[in-house]
């Protein structure tokens, strides 16, 4: 028979864990690019690559201390904003989009080539990175919490410090966007020959929201890969799209969406890959494999953006007037 | 800006070689076995001897690792699921006077009823021929044309289809994907000749190009909804329809009949048989195309509406139409660019209309968004690139040399290359 | 759009404002907007190709022209929207050729749009504010601390309800401007202009799509404009509006300027009979065709 409290129990973990963190984060970036400015940014995966590795390399091969190596990966994607937003912000939305696409694919080949083995381990990623982020941990040794929620003082200190970060990064965004820079930043995204029209420059604007969406991506990086090890193939371009499924979920242009988006969507993939993979076993569903009811969460996932898009652009929780999509 | 970046990128990572700390894995002979429960074992052998440090790459089911071999030859790696993996083995790495015998240096290995599978190559006396730099030229561009004219194939159908419609179709990837697919159903499985397994796949993908107009697209553009939104509908669609494929055949890769024939010699240059008719193909369907685009009615309408959708609407053009033969060719197309991709890798896998989408999309952008002819000339420059970066960069990087010339050209020339120039602000 | 609406009040005409005869390119007395051999071409043709025009100050000029005449790609040109192939100008004596179209309004010269851009999911309120000038909260790390622009903020704000109060879009200022009519937009968008206090208003047919209960009102507030010590440059197809509230009129056809003067005056001009009534002599200017291939025209727009 099925064990739904297994089942229940693992999807349940999911709703604090690391990862959504992480997500939530990147999704938070993604939702000040595309949601409050209309900056069609596919290169997501990038900026957390660029973190996860930023943060890696410069403590494995350089030595740097904790924040030494955060700054080294906030460092790196402010670069890669740079260089991704001096020719195409002046275009048509479409070739940032192109672009970052093509640029974050770059980042990975580039983290993925034998030629940089040595500092970047190919295709085999990094490891071993972590000891300077438990050595600030504050917490005793020992196991903490209740029910599914029993972890070690390890993982609850990157639990907490994960989530700290993503209520810190709301609540900037939060601000920002309801001050005037937010209001300008909405006009671009409604109109930006408008704007320009009232004295605003149009181009610094976008560059800014690009490099600070673009920074959470890449602290969202790297809080990714504190539970796990630093693997190349991670950061595909499904990547972005997912975070894209998060946001679209959560609502564009909402501060609160992309982190119940991102809770909503581990919980509910976790709950669905746990069932259908005992529906399998418990020869519920005879015609597919264990294997293939992997695959089923990736369809669910495609289908999900599509029906979303279609029927509640908005989110779950946008305003249906604000439904943030650019033209 | 780009060019300092990178050139800055390079030099750390080429000084940071000299650092002494090395990130490398623990064990260089095994990787991700404490991980994972399935493992990829084998033992690299010759004359007896074991070979150490040989590089050893496995891939499949999303995942990716590589390994180098022990002093006692052998190697292991761990892998999250129990589907099928390629295992690659770099011939380069191979003591000098040793290469892989029979069988090729690429296996695909399933696992069968136990956790671990083993992966033996076959090893054997014989030199690499080394050739001179301009006969690799010589290759390496023909093989560039081979790449850039199959591409065009695909991106023709994608600038159409973003002339008429607007719309960046990411699911693009899979209506390639769908042609390899459909020839492989007809040839391997149902056992067809192959000349009529890829009529009828070029059929079916028509077909399939159709449909998805017809099911999706249409309505939405019925409804009204924006560009933006319908692009991420494609993205969508085509995540869903990547792993529909994945679900039906598998992580494996397959092979076409005729995939494995040996190269002929032209003068300097190496080409199997079905390199050249991959190549004739590809040229007798581009002009056809032409033909059609320039010549005939229809073809005149197509570039009407992707000019001026609502000017052509006014004169009398019925754009849904035109909308839906360009999806029916852009689908035939794409399935016939699949076919010749399948053997241009070679193989036949579930993701591997994803694997160029990138490529097909930089052809598009280089070319100038819309533009069909500016497609081909930018597929041809995007084909060329990605084979003689080969020459100069290792083959692992050859797309990226691709990609930062669609950044480069952006920078220079927005418009593309053969694009109206747009209004800038 | 009605052939019958004046302004409420009898509108005063400002005259004496040119030098000798009153000829394409004559002198001002008082130019705020001078203009030389500027000329942009689209794809071999001429889009734009004047010799030397001035604006003169604080009054009402209309420019006008058939269509295709080149008069919204002038208005680009001049704001920064568009990069001229040849040509230099200066405002208020300063030159402006080469800057980009948000240094140009900031220093006191602003524009509208043929094709209104209210921009929809923001509230009026909030459209309104973002025409203010120089704020403090616009700057990325102040916004963060709202000590150092919520006093500001308060008086834009009650800056921006005395504007709308006299466009009587008050009761509106918390709606999104999406749901604004369209005339309404227009008036929002002027009203929005007005919030950076400028010096020369361009006006790009802020008739055209109005129903003429409020094309009323609209000619009042561009009198109102003149009133308050600004400078209004409008473009617009109805010959009769122009006939009431212009000061002064610039004729262009196929790019280049053919006739200016006072408006009754330059009716009269045979040159501009020919260029301009001579195209469609059959037709009462500012009935539907105009509407029709201003239609075309901003279908032009898009595709551009």
């Amino acid at each position: 028979m099925i064990d739904w409290g297994a089942i229940f129990s693992n999807a349940a973990v999911e709703l604090i864990s690391p990862t959504t963190a992480a997500y939530a984060l990147a999704a938070l970036g993604l939702a000040i690019h595309f949601g409050y400015t209309g900056l069609l940014n596919f290169g997501q995966a990038g900026f957390m690559a660029l973190g996860a590795y930023g943060f890696a390399i410069s403590t494995l091969s350089f030595g740097f201390p904790v924040w030494g190596a955060v700054l080294v990966g906030v460092g790196a994607s402010v670069v890669f904003a740079l260089v991704l937003g001096i020719p195409t912000l002046r275009l048509r939305a479409d070739y940032l989009a192109i672009v970052t696409i093509a640029a974050a694919e770059i980042v990975r080949l580039l983290f993925t080539t034998n030629t940089f083995q040595s500092i970047t381990g190919s295709a085999n990623g990094l490891s071993g990175y972590k000891g300077g982020f438990a050595g600030l941990n504050p917490i005793p040794e020992g196991r903490y919490g209740f029910g599914p929620f029993e972890y070690n003082e390890y993982d609850w200190w990157l639990r907490i410090v994960a989530w700290s970060i993503v209520a810190l990064a709301c609540l900037f965004t939060w601000q920002i966007m309801r001050s005037p820079w937010g209001r300008v930043i909405k006009g671009i995204r409604e109109d930006e020959d408008a704007v320009r029209a009232l004295g605003k420059n149009v181009y610094s604007y976008k560059m800014q929201s690009l490099i600070l969406g673009g920074v959470f991506g890449t602290i969202a990086g790297m809080i990714f890969v504190l539970p796990r090890a630093v693997v190349p193939s991670n950061y595909q371009t499904s990547l972005t799209f997912f975070i894209y499924a998060i946001l679209l979920l959560g609502g564009a242009s909402t501060i609160l969406g992309p982190v119940i988006g991102s809770m909503v969507f581990w919980v509910l993939l976790s709950f669905f890959s746990g069932f259908i993979a005992r529906a399998v076993e418990a020869g519920w569903i005879p015609f597919i494999t264990s294997i293939q009811a992997g695959q089923l969460r990736f369809i669910l996932v495609g289908v999900a953006i599509m029906l979303i898009v279609i029927f509640r652009p908005q989110g779950i929780f946008g305003n249906k007037k604000e439904l943030a999509f650019v033209k | 800006m780009l060019v300092i970046f990178f050139g800055l990128l390079f030099a750390a990572l080429t000084m940071s070689t000299f650092a002494t700390v090395s990130a490398s894995p623990a064990h260089a002979d095994e990787v991700g076995t404490d991980e994972y429960e399935f493992v990829l074992t084998g033992n690299v052998q010759f004359d007896q001897k074991p070979l150490d440090n040989v590089l050893i790459t496995v891939e499949g089911a999303g995942y990716e690792a590589s390994v180098e071999t022990g002093a006692d030859g052998k190697w292991k790696v761990g892998v999250p699921e129990k589907a099928a993996y390629t295992v690659t083995l770099d011939e380069e790495t191979l003591p000098e006077g040793v290469v892989v015998a029979k069988g090729g240096s690429v296996i695909e290995a399933e696992f069968a009823l136990t956790k671990v599978k083993s992966v033996n190559f076959f090893l054997g006396e014989g030199t690499r021929t080394t050739v001179s730099f301009f006969d690799q030229f010589i290759n390496r561009f023909v093989n560039g044309l081979n790449f850039g004219l199959l591409l065009a194939l695909a991106a023709i159908g994608l600038s159409l289809i973003f002339g008429t419609t607007g719309l960046s179709n990411f699911a693009h990837a899979e209506m390639i994907t769908f042609g390899a697919l459909m020839s492989l159903l007809f040839s391997v499985t149902l056992g067809l000749p192959i000349w009529l397994a890829i009529i009828i796949a070029v059929a079916l993908s028509a077909g399939f190009g159709w449909s998805l107009d017809a099911v999706i697209w249409k309505p939405l553009r019925r409804k009204g909804v924006g560009l933006i939104p319908l692009m991420i509908v494609s993205i969508g669609l085509s995540l869903a329809l990547r792993y529909l494929f994945q679900i039906f055949v598998g992580g494996g890769t397959s092979q076409l009949p005729g995939s494995g024939l040996a190269d002929m010699q032209l003068g300097p240059i190496r080409l199997s048989m079905i390199d050249v008719a991959s190549m004739g193909i590809s040229i007798v369907v581009l002009l056809a195309v032409s033909y059609f685009l320039l010549r005939t009615r229809i073809g005149k309408a197509t570039r009407a509406v992707s000019d001026n959708p609502s000017l052509a609407s006014a004169s009398g053009i019925d754009v849904d139409g035109v909308i839906r033969i360009v999806w029916v060719l852009g689908g035939a197309l794409a399935g016939l660019s699949g076919i010749l991709w399948a053997y241009f890798r070679p193989g036949v896998s579930w993701d591997m209309g994803f694997q160029i989408l990138l490529l097909v999309f930089a052809a598009v952008t280089l070319g100038g968004l819309g533009t069909a002819f500016g497609a081909l000339i930018g597929s041809i420059i995007v084909g060329l690139f990605v084979e003689l970066s080969t020459l100069l960069l290792p083959s692992d990087l050859k797309y990226v040399g691709a990609l930062v010339v669609l950044i480069l050209v952006l920078l220079l020339r927005p418009q593309g290359i053969l694009g109206r120039k747009e209004r800038i602000g | 759009m009605s052939n019958n609406t004046v302004p409420s009040n009898k509108p005063v005409k400002s005259t004496d404002l040119h030098i000798g005869e009153a000829e394409p390119g004559c002198k001002k007395r008082d130019p705020i907007l001078v203009a030389d051999g500027v000329s942009r071409t689209f794809g071999g043709l001429k889009a734009v190709d004047v010799d030397h025009v001035e604006i003169p100050r604080g009054a009402i000029t209309a420019l006008i022209g058939p269509n295709g005449a080149g008069k919204t790609t002038l208005f680009n040109l001049l704001t920064g929207f568009d990069k001229p192939d040849t040509g230099s100008w200066t405002f208020e004596g300063r030159p402006l050729s080469g800057m980009p179209a948000f240094k140009v309004a900031r220093m006191g010269q602003v524009r509208t749009f043929q094709l209104t851009k209210a921009l929809g999911l923001l509230t009026v309120m909030d459209n309104m504010l973002l025409g203010a000038k120089g704020q403090a909260g616009e700057n990325l790390f102040r916004a963060i601390f709202p000590f150092f622009w919520a006093k500001q903020e308060e008086a834009n704000r009650v800056q921006a309800l005395d504007i709308l109060e006299r466009f009587k879009l008050d009761t509106k200022k918390d709606d999104y401007a999406a749901s604004l009519s369209g005339g309404q937009r227009k008036l929002l968008e002027m009203a929005r202009a007005l919030m950076s206090e400028p010096s020369l208003v361009m006006l790009d047919e802020p008739m055209a799509g109005v129903n003429p209960a409020l094309t009323q009102s609209l000619l009042d507030h561009i009198l109102n404009l003149k009133a308050e010590g600004m400078t209004v440059l409008f473009v617009e197809h109805d010959m009769h509006m122009v006939r009431h509230i212009a000061d002064w009129v610039i004729v262009m056809a196929e790019g280049r300027v053919v006739a200016e003067g006072d408006p009754h005056e330059v009716m009269r001009n045979p040159a501009v009979i020919d260029a301009y009534l001579g195209q469609h002599h059959d037709e009462d200017l500012g009935e539907d065709p105009a509407a029709e291939t201003e239609r075309v025209e901003a279908i032009k727009e898009l595709l551009d």
